[in-house]
């Protein structure tokens, strides 16, 4: 934002102060005032929202603000069970879901590295998942695989001989971080996949030549080498992964155990709470996380676009 | 040490041929969800709801699902909107990210790191921090239930995604191409046109799919924002859902319709997809 605001002040010549450097601007102003606008306004307001006590009595939908309450609204959450809970069910939703989607989809990625009959059907049938709608993605694994009366799952278990498994309602967590896992370890693949190919053949070769065994060849130089890809993949899936909605609303609606940070702002305003100065301030409180995130977000992927420049 | 390397090579192969066959399972294993819900489209209610074969197949739930009964969202109605919501707003990312990846690739501003960075912040921003002040300004201005509504919203989701991407293949347009269109005195819009675009397409077109896929798959805005008959294929999809009577053949059906388009698409653009998804971090 800062950096953006800093840029508009003109830098043109001497003798020539508008013209060239304004030029140069003149292509990228429609779309930089258009996110400005958009994405950055909305946050002012819920900022000015989150210090006042509005609420919706009449549910008229178009509530006025009542108060301004200062930072009430920001104390009352770290009284609010609930919110800790919630933070805590996002924190394990992100970090199981971008972990396992990461092992699993570095693994496919390194079966895919090799040449085989068919290599590019199966990646492309592999990617699928992650081109699903997410809300289609839950509805198959909720009422296709997990469903206690007609669930894929159920009927292999019970044919087995176990007894059935109330997925949803038992593992409310657990099976939204599976269709998480599901959707996001294509996205992992590629990115690990691009990681691995990019990695030197001449060091590899020079190293088997030096006789050194495979397992040391993959921990002593593939590994440290896919360590920046592991970041970036770790962090861009954090970033989608986070906000994950469409699961949550479709498999559980916000069951216990399964709501996380966004759903349970959601719920407090327009999903059904109404309270929306303590819902503004719940979201403000999430944007300084986000941000917390972002900026390490930021700095691995500034580090990967430097040493693309220098290529 | 010839032995050894000679021993190695025969292991590779067995190795190789193993490797082969154990993607294969992996990989059927891993779309058989979708597999199995294609097939369950194709199945009728009873056999569908049993996990059983006794009826055989064929495409009756499609053309259940694609005629509705009167009052509900209908297949068409969605998917015009979809259609509607999908293609104007990426048009729109495309005229606007592209002078901007100009400004930011080829005549670099000032700064232009600053910019380009500001861009992709606001992907991380949580969507459910602005929904509120989204609504209540949508509301004001009777844009709920409307169109117009997602077009303005998708453009701004896709738009960051968007001036990565076209930026990351301006790039690789030569240098000399550029300063000689500049020497002839080209502006800027033939120099996209005539030097640039025909050899960035293939990204640029990589770059419109991906917002398409990304607009289509949208589910938040259109539920809070548009939840009547101006939504979109998603909640078309979840509509198909009954808590009266079996569905499942039926929701399989209107899933598969849905999901299509886009996973045509994500396969064609799948070569260039992952310098989309990574920012333009990766190629």
């Amino acid at each position: 934002m800062t950096a953006a605001a800093a840029d508009v002040a003109p830098r043109g010549r001497v003798g020539d102060p508008f013209s060239s450097a304004w030029r140069r601007r003149l292509p990228l102003l429609p779309a930089l005032l258009y996110v400005v606008a958009i994405t950055q306004l909305p946050f002012l307001v819920s900022i000015y929202y989150s210090l006042t006590n509005l609420k919706d009595k009449t549910q008229s939908l178009i509530p006025e603000p009542t108060k301004f309450v200062g930072i009430d609204n920001y104390k009352q959450i770290f009284s609010d069970p609930f919110f800790r809970q919630a933070m805590w069910t996002s924190v394990k939703m992100t970090v199981l879901a971008v972990v396992l989607s990461l092992i699993v989809g570095t693994l496919f990625a390194i079966l895919l590295d090799r040449r085989f009959l068919g290599q590019g059907l199966i990646r492309t049938l592999l990617i699928t998942p992650f081109l699903l709608m997410p809300v289609v993605a839950a509805l198959i694994w909720k009422q296709q695989m997990f469903s206690s009366l007609f669930g894929v799952l159920n009927k292999v278990l019970t044919f087995l001989g176990f007894n059935s498994v109330q997925f949803i309602s038992d593992h409310p967590l657990g099976s939204i971080v599976t269709v998480l896992v599901w959707q996001w370890t294509p996205f992992m693949m590629l990115i690990m996949l691009a990681g691995l190919q990019s990695q030197p053949s001449d060091v590899i070769e020079a190293a088997n030549v030096d006789g050194a065994s495979a397992l040391g060849i993959f921990r002593q130089l593939t590994l440290p080498h896919l360590r920046r890809y592991l970041e970036l993949g770790a962090l861009l899936g954090s970033i989608y992964i986070v906000q994950a909605f469409d699961a949550i609303d479709v498999m559980t609606g916000g069951g216990p155990g399964s709501t996380n940070v966004p759903y349970y702002v959601y719920q407090q305003s327009i999903g059904g709470g109404f309270r929306y100065g303590a819902a503004s301030a719940y979201a403000i409180v999430v944007v300084i996380f986000s941000i917390v995130i972002a900026t390490f977000a930021l700095r691995v992927l500034s580090s990967l676009f430097k040493d693309e420049e220098r290529a | 040490m010839k032995r050894g390397a000679r021993l190695g090579v025969g292991e590779r192969r067995s190795v190789a041929a193993g490797i082969g066959v154990l993607a294969w399972v992996v990989g059927l294993l891993w779309i058989f969800p979708v597999a199995w819900t294609v097939l369950t489209s194709f199945k009728s209610e009873q056999d569908a709801s049993a996990q059983t074969f006794h009826h055989g197949l064929g495409f009756g739930r499609y053309s259940d699902v694609s005629h509705s009964t009167a009052g509900t969202l209908s297949l068409q109605t969605a998917f015009m909107n979809s259609l509607v919501v999908v293609a104007v707003s990426t048009l729109v990312v495309l005229v606007l990210a592209l002078p901007a990846a100009y400004a930011l690739a080829i005549r670099p501003i000032h700064k232009w790191r600053d910019v380009l960075f500001f861009f992709i912040s606001t992907k991380f921003l949580p969507i459910v921090a602005s929904i509120f002040p989204i609504y209540v300004y949508a509301e004001k201005w009777n844009l709920i239930g409307t169109r117009t509504v997602l077009i303005v919203l998708y453009i701004a989701i896709n738009l960051p995604l968007a001036i990565w991407m076209t930026r990351s293949f301006f790039m690789e347009v030569p240098r000399e191409l550029i300063e000689a269109a500049e020497i002839d005195g080209t502006s800027l819009v033939n120099q996209l046109r005539q030097v640039i675009l025909p050899i960035a397409a293939p990204g640029i077109a990589a770059t419109a799919l991906l917002c398409v896929i990304f607009a289509w798959n949208e589910y938040f805005y259109a539920l809070q924002l548009n939840f009547a008959n101006g939504t979109t294929m998603p909640q078309w999809v979840v509509s198909n859902v009954s808590t009266r009577g079996n569905f499942l053949a039926k929701l399989s059906a209107a899933s598969t319709i849905a999901c299509l388009p886009v996973v045509l698409a994500g396969w064609a653009a799948q070569k260039r997809m992952i310098r989309g998804l990574s920012m333009g971090a990766l190629k």
